[in-house]
């Protein structure tokens, strides 16, 4: 990892008109992903976690509202045309979807799928291309290559059709990979495989990866560092081990708590959070998790959004309850 | 608590017919989603079905229930073999097992009301007869699932998936059923629900005195909720145990790279632990490997595998303690070798 900022954003808006009003889906967040860190962006449906990310690459729909500043090597993503982002897209920042089946097209086979960018954005002829897929479906472990890319994407596993998507996304040397659940679909057992390839690819190639995902186990395992996102908002940012051993925020305390440990002992009853996620169309005025939050440290609380506060180095949080952490120490 | 068995299941089978694509469709194989499957459920306790997609726990719960016709084999319910009842006697059953499904949007009738939906087995089982009687049990239920007694006028469209979640667990406890069959009833729900739901079952279970199968992907939960745990892997049992024993002393290897693969949310010990990473895919259940059908990708293969099945047997330090694998000796039905391909 170095310390070279790949991606930029800053105050990153996305608001979509219901009729109920504005869904203010993504409201202002801000963060620095560096040349080869993985940074992982967790949280539950409707937290904006995956909003966030297809809107910097401009596949929002027309009707979303996108406020903010997205730089990447030297651009302005949110300003850039409709033909520069195809540029960026699938060339410098590639993206791996959750559902390999539906992120496919049916009707074309595996080999045309992945020579399409490299013809596309690198301007190979078909014979080259088609040798650099069997290097690329080599690359992803998939045995056969060279058979695999006259296949069809219902006679591929959903292990192996995630594999040709990361096959297709590492097409251009990307310099930023961002898979958004990317292994949700898969059983266990194959998301560990699914994992270990992403992590030694990116060892082996250098790509800094934003890992979007529910998944705290996952995360754990793979992320340099966490962003917890919580009703649009960023709540908490911190480097993963200080994310597990000093959580802040009362929502990533509630999350980490809630979650059963396989273990032997006692069994003990979960911590759950109380109550739901908030609605987009109508967020409480003050912090976000305040209709849910056992704290409550500040009468701020209700009415006024508490601002990211750094409380260690490389650890930011948004909370009014500034005591909170100094307290905490003391008391464990 | 736990006592004698409620539920036994014997070499429970069902196959699902393949058809050739040809005019007369003949039948060209079956797909064996249960092939052979006994365990017991105990009275009061929780026992934990755990395998990935495809390995045939959801149709195990289905078959107990009859929901799915078992192809061959046993289950007997209290005693009484649920495969050979009529009509009559299945519905007298229905009384007494209930389901919560997994996706608690298909599995709500979006026409009816929260109330409806609910009194819907009070009508079928003729409970509660009278309109106020059964308003009032509707409204109990819904209490005791964690929601208010108003929420018998909505519709499930106005609700959000913990609570449509609730709202099937409310139906399944209707007619007061001793078993409940929940099949993956946290897997649509967001993480900070799934820990409210996993509290509510056990609530209820304490509560109401119930029994469960705990289906479901997801090891950890399933470890957390259950007493016993059953491991499947291509419509078989490959190994049951205590909770404790199965998370410690694991013993068949599918157990062990499943344990290993379940990621947990510690940084520190995810790099410390090595990962058995499985090989290759799931077989098809069609043509399912010969002998141990875990060989194809198993890290302990040795000679055996292929031509033995192997049986259920004893093995680990705790009592109860099964699984189907020649690392424990060789124990189980020769199989014919699988013959080198003979060219014509």
């Amino acid at each position: 990892m170095s310390t070279e900022v790949v991606l930029s954003v800053r105050d990153l808006t996305v608001s979509f008109p219901t009729r109920r009003g504005p869904a203010e889906v993504v409201n202002g967040i801000s963060y620095d992903l560096h040349r080869g860190e993985t940074l992982a962006i967790v949280g539950e449906s409707g937290s904006g976690k995956s909003v966030s990310v297809m809107a910097l690459l401009g596949l929002l729909p027309d009707s979303a509202r996108v406020g903010g500043n997205v730089r990447f090597a030297g651009d302005d993503l949110l300003a850039a045309s409709e033909e520069a982002l195809r540029r960026v897209r699938g060339n410098d920042i590639a993206m791996v979807f959750q559902d390999p089946m539906t992120s496919l097209n049916p009707v074309l086979t595996v080999g045309r799928q992945v020579t399409e960018g490299l013809e596309l954005h690198l301007g190979m002829d078909g014979r080259a291309a088609r040798a650099r897929a069997v290097e690329l479906l080599d690359l992803v472990g998939i045995p056969l290559a060279e058979r695999r890319l006259d296949e069809y994407p219902h006679q591929l596993s959903g292990g192996m059709r995630q594999r040709v998507m990361i096959a297709m996304a590492l097409a251009c040397d990307p310099v930023v990979l961002v898979a958004d659940e990317a292994t949700t679909a898969l059983d266990v057992t194959i998301q560990a495989q699914i994992v270990d390839l992403v992590g030694r690819l990116q060892d082996d190639l250098g790509m800094a990866v934003i890992w979007i995902t529910h998944d705290l186990g996952v995360v754990a395992g793979i992320a340099d560092r966490v962003l917890v996102m919580y009703g649009g908002q960023v709540v908490e940012e911190a480097d993963v081990d200080a994310l597990y051993d000093t959580p802040d925020h009362p929502y990533t305390r509630g999350l980490l708590a809630s979650l059963p440990v396989i273990g032997a002992g006692a069994r003990e009853r979960l911590t759950a959070i109380p109550g739901l996620p908030p609605d987009p169309v109508e967020l409480p005025a003050g912090c976000a998790f305040w209709p849910r939050c056992t704290v409550r440290a500040d009468p701020r609380c209700a009415t006024e959004r508490p601002p990211l506060r750094q409380i260690a180095l490389g650890h930011r949080v948004a909370t009014w309850d500034h005591e909170s952490a100094a307290t905490r120490e003391v008391a464990t | 608590m736990t006592g004698d068995a409620l539920v036994e299941v014997e070499d429970l089978r069902v196959w699902f017919p393949v058809h050739g694509g040809g005019v007369l469709r003949r039948r060209e194989g079956d797909v064996k989603a249960v092939d052979g499957v006994s365990f017991e459920v105990r009275r009061g306790e929780t026992l934990g079905l755990v395998g990935e997609s495809g390995c045939g726990k959801s149709t195990t719960g289905l078959a107990l229930l009859r929901l799915i016709e078992p192809t061959g084999g046993t289950v007997r319910f209290d005693g009484d073999d649920v495969t050979r009842l009529d009509r009559k006697g299945l519905r007298t059953l229905r009384r007494r097992m209930a389901m919560v499904f997994q996706d608690p949007y298909a599995s709500l009738n979006p026409r009816l009301s929260v109330g409806g939906i609910i009194s819907e087995p009070l009508q079928i089982h003729g409970l509660h007869d009278g309109k106020a009687a059964r308003r009032q049990r509707v409204g109990d239920l819904l209490e005791l699932v964690g929601l208010r007694a108003e929420y018998r006028d909505r519709y499930p469209h106005e609700l959000s998936g913990g609570q449509r979640q609730r709202v099937g667990i409310a139906r399944a406890l209707a007619a007061e059923p001793d078993f409940v069959v929940c099949d993956e009833p946290i897997a649509a729900l967001d993480v900070s629900v799934q820990a409210q739901v996993m509290n509510l079952l056990a609530d209820l279970q304490g509560e109401l005195g119930l029994t469960y199968l705990f289906i479901a992907h997801d090891l950890s939960a399933v470890q957390h909720l259950s007493d016993r745990i059953a491991v499947m892997y291509l419509g078989r049992i490959v190994e049951v145990a205590e909770r404790d024993e199965l998370a410690t002393d694991p013993e068949h290897p599918y157990t062990r790279a499943l344990l290993s693969a379940i990621p947990v949310p510690n940084p520190a010990e995810e790099r410390r632990r090595t990962r058995i990473i499985l090989e290759g895919d799931l077989p098809s259940p069609v043509d399912p490997p010969s002998g141990c059908n875990f060989r194809t990708r198993c890290p302990q293969v040795f000679e055996p595998c292929p031509s033995v099945d192997p049986a259920l047997q004893p093995v680990g330090a705790g009592t109860g303690h099964v699984a189907a694998c020649h690392l424990h000796g060789v124990v189980g039905t020769h199989v014919e070798q699988p013959k080198a391909a003979i060219t014509p």
